[in-house]
This record gives structure tokens, C-alpha cells and sequence, in this order.
């Protein structure tokens, strides 16, 4: 049996742990580069980005992660977790980095700061709807081929991808886990082998 | 909560609610400008708190403290990528209806400013902008609720560097949920009355054994130790205050926070960033303070 595992450095960790629960599963929390080891998927929670990306250096885990993405490990990132997973980040620190396991190009706070935060409806590939809840969202603004939608939102400037997929790694712009929707967080775990 | 057109609904409970989830595991830091807030981020703060002078320097200071210059908000904001927050004056809604239109992420109705309305909180429900208000009980922090606050921080003595205070705080909410638990049902209402605290709420909390809105912890936090400390005893982020910049090295002690924050079950962690950290704040007796900011608030 596989072994999940959620970045536990910074975020809402909680909530994806209540949601896989719900799926029947448990996952272990990742704060160690030993930990990181003894898992074959990994959840990447929201939070913010740059403190987890701050802490992702001063623990160690940012080598040993990103050899098991290029090696092929299943990760599904929200908001945070998303801004962690992609090639480039826009409008971030000048010394962002990022994992680049992900195709795409994200913008920190695309749909705007706080008072712009916003829920809507999601129509997801194969569910139907689900509820989106964007919070200082980050905007996917451009992607490569091998990038496949399984939503999109149009903000009153055009579709955008909300979430998205690239082999084994999975991104998404909004927090299912928020919600008590699970059907993401199902539809991932399906595709990792769990 | 409002509709723009058909792209979703801003304001709602969730998405404000949302963002102090966030936050959790985390360090939010008071900066007075632009240079302490990059500090700040660099460090690996998840947001910082704009505002003119450190509680310890408003202590010191004496005279009314006000919602900070917009000036300075703004440069904060165009310095950093993290959230930003700002205080308002407890009850004083116009302060808040700025720092709404200035954009801040969070708005705290702070106890560290000199109160505007000694009998009503501001009505945070009618804002977009999410609110973090102070505790001292779990009676207090259900009235903030009860008045649209979405994350709550036991208050402690703000400006002390002295962690007692937060201790009895945070025990004396948790301890307060723990009873509600226990409680028979049909107790629940006498308690409500007891807690002088919205009935729904008290409930909610009984059935869940912990508040509807984040609680973090403020006011006193100077060293990774006090906060592996406060996680340890149930808050789910720190507020740092004077104690990282009227420390002796505000970028050591800072990354030093941050870490002890996320590995605070981890001693070996929390001792290694505490080592040769060099002086925290120097700090005050509470017992001997002439002013008690904690006792803001109704």
C-alpha cells in the first residue's frame, strides 16, 4: 500500500489531513527530509509561498524534493503548493524559486490582494461542479503543451486554467480542502495509486 | 458579502476565514518600515503588521495610538509579497473603512492602540476585509466572533517581552473549551450566560472542543523558546511584536522564530536556532506595569 504524505512546514495542513481522512486515508505529516523518504505521494498546502519556500531550505528538504519530483513522485499542490510546483513565478520575490515540476507560469496574487478573495462554482472535467474558494489566488498565465486543464475560470478577462495537470503532479489555483467537497483530493489519490 | 458580476462572491466568511488558515504554523511580525518588513520576509514571516511604533516604544511613548499613517502602509505594501495587516482602534470603524481602502490583508482591532468607543467593537460583518481581534477568555473571544472577527489571538501584555500573560491566556481559553466539552447539554445554556457569549457559538464550540475562527497568540512572544512554548499549548501561530527588532540581532532572532514556529515539537530544533542567538529584548515585570493594554476590550 502506498504512502501519503503532506508538507507540514507552513499552511492549512489541517484541512488536506480532514480531507483525506475522509477519503479513508491517512497521510503523514513531512517536515524532515527522513519523512519525505518514507512517503510515495505528497500533498504541497496552501500557505504562503515565500515562508514555505524559506522553510523548505532550512529543513532540507528542498534537494532531496526536488530530486523525488524529477524522479516522477505524485504531488498535488494548492495555491501555495502550486506556486512551489511551477517553472516561474510572477510578480514574487526577485530570488523566488520554485521546483518547476509544473509547466506553467504563475502570477502571486493574480486575482488581487485580500478584498478581492473570492468563491465560485468550478466546473471540473468528469465531476461537474465543485466549489472554488480563491484566497490571494495565484493566476496560472501561461503553460506548455504537455499541460493538461481540468478547469478553468473566467475572471472578466478571459479563461484562465484552475486546475491542472502534468503526468503525476497536479495543481490547483483554489483550496478543495477549504471545502467538504473531497472529489479532487479522490480524483488525485485515484491517478497516484491509492 | 457582495456579488462582483457573475465572477464569485467576495467577503464571504470562508475566504476571510480562509486566509487566517493560511497563516497558520506561522510568524506574523510588527515592521515600522519598509526595511524591517523585507527583514521580515526574508526571515520567513507569513505576514507582517504595519505600524508607526512597536508596542514597547507606544508603551515607553505614552500619548493616544493611532492607525498609522497611510504613507507608510502603502510603502510596506510595495515592498513586500506576503500579506500585510494594520491595526485600527478598537470601535473606531472609520480607521478600519481606510485600511479597507488601502487594500491591508487583515485588520486588527488592537488593544496596543488607545480604545475610541470604551462600550462597542467595531460591526466587522458589514467589511470585506477580514478582522483579528484580541482575548484574554474564551467568553471575549466568542463576543469578537459574535461581531465577525475571523481569527482570533490571546492578547498577553503587548510590549512586556514577558510570556506570562499569554500563558494565562491561552490556559484560560483552552480550559474554558475543555468545560464547554465536558459540560452536560442542557448546562450549556447557563455556561452561555456565564461566558457572556452568543449561545450558537457556545454550542458550536461544545460540539467541535475548539473555536469556529483560528487562535493564534500575541503579546510577549521574545524568543524560540516562548514560541514552541505557545504552540505547545495550542495556539496555531504567533504574533511577534517589539521582540524581534528590540532584540540584539532582529534577522537571527527572526529566521530563529520562524523555525522554532514550524518544528516546535522538534527541542533539538528549537535548541539549535536558540543557540547564541545573543540578547532578546530586555523586557518588563507585568506585575509592576502602570498600564495593562490586555484590559482593553469588553
Amino acid at each position: 500500500m502506498p504512502r501519503l504524505g503532506i508538507l507540514a512546514l507552513q499552511g492549512d495542513v489541517r484541512e488536506h489531513q480532514a480531507t483525506v481522512k475522509s477519503l479513508g486515508l491517512d497521510a503523514l505529516a513531512v517536515r524532515t527530509p527522513q519523512q519525505l523518504d518514507e512517503v510515495d505521494a505528497l500533498i504541497l498546502p496552501g500557505g504562503e509561498s515565500t515562508a514555505i519556500a524559506h522553510l523548505l531550505v532550512t529543513s532540507g528538504l528542498r534537494e532531496p524534493l526536488a530530486a523525488r519530483l524529477k524522479d516522477g513522485m505524485a504531488a498535488f499542490g494548492t495555491c501555495a503548493g502550486l506556486i512551489a510546483l511551477s517553472a516561474e513565478v510572477l510578480d514574487g520575490r526577485s530570488d523566488q524559486w520554485s521546483f518547476a515540476a509544473l509547466d506553467v507560469a504563475v502570477r502571486r496574487n493574480g486575482y488581487g490582494r485580500q478584498v478581492a478573495s473570492f468563491e465560485t462554482p468550478i466546473d471540473v472535467e468528469g465531476l461537474g461542479f465543485v466549489p472554488g474558494v480563491f484566497i490571494r489566488a495565484p493566476r496560472i498565465e501561461r503553460w506548455g503543451a504537455d499541460v493538461e486543464f481540468l478547469a478553468s475560470h473566467n475572471h472578466g478577462d478571459g479563461e484562465h486554467p484552475v486546475l491542472i495537470r502534468q503526468g503525476a503532479v497536479w495543481g490547483c489555483s483554489f483550496h478543495p480542502e477549504l471545502t467538504s467537497d473531497n472529489q479532487i483530493h479522490g480524483l488525485f489519490l485515484g491517478h497516484a495509486g491509492f | 458579502m457582495t456579488t462582483q458580476e457573475n465572477f464569485g462572491s467576495v467577503g464571504t466568511a470562508r475566504v476571510k476565514r480562509g486566509l487566517a488558515d493560511m497563516l497558520r504554523g506561522g510568524v506574523i511580525m510588527d515592521v515600522v518600515n519598509p526595511e524591517q518588513a523585507r527583514i521580515a520576509e526574508d526571515a520567513g514571516a507569513v505576514a507582517v503588521m504595519a505600524l508607526e511604533r512597536v508596542p514597547s516604544d507606544i508603551r515607553r511613548d505614552g500619548g493616544v495610538a493611532r492607525m498609522s499613517d497611510p504613507q507608510m502602509i502603502k510603502e510596506i505594501q510595495a515592498t513586500v509579497t506576503i500579506p500585510v495587516m494594520a491595526k485600527a482602534r478598537i470601535g473606531h470603524f472609520a480607521e478600519a473603512q481606510i485600511l479597507q481602502a488601502l487594500d491591508v490583508d487583515y485588520i486588527d482591532e488592537s488593544e496596543v492602540l488607545t480604545p475610541a468607543d470604551e462600550v462597542n467593537h467595531i460591526d466587522k460583518w458589514g467589511f470585506t476585509v477580514p478582522f483579528v481581534c484580541g482575548a484574554t477568555n474564551l467568553g471575549e473571544a466568542l463576543r469578537r466572533i459574535g461581531e465577525g472577527a475571523c481569527m482570533i489571538r490571546s492578547k498577553g501584555e503587548a510590549g512586556t517581552g514577558n510570556i506570562v500573560e499569554a500563558v494565562r491566556h491561552l490556559r484560560t481559553i483552552n480550559k474554558a473549551i475543555r468545560m464547554l466539552q465536558m459540560a452536560d447539554e442542557s448546562e450549556l445554556f447557563s455556561m452561555a450566560k456565564d461566558l457572556q457569549a452568543p449561545l450558537p457559538l457556545v454550542l458550536e464550540v461544545a460540539a467541535t472542543g475548539k473555536l469556529p475562527v483560528p487562535l493564534f497568540c500575541a503579546g510577549g512572544i521574545s524568543t524560540p523558546a516562548d514560541a514552541a512554548l505557545v504552540l505547545q499549548l495550542g495556539a496555531e501561530a504567533v504574533f511577534v511584536g517589539s521582540g524581534i527588532f528590540k532584540s540584539d540581532d532582529p534577522e537571527r532572532m527572526a529566521k530563529a522564530i520562524v523555525e522554532a514556529t514550524t518544528h516546535y515539537q522538534d527541542a533539538s530544533v528549537v535548541a539549535r536556532v536558540s543557540t547564541g542567538l545573543g540578547a532578546a529584548m530586555k523586557g518588563f515585570e507585568t506585575a509592576t506595569l502602570e498600564q495593562r493594554l490586555s484590559e482593553r476590550g469588553w
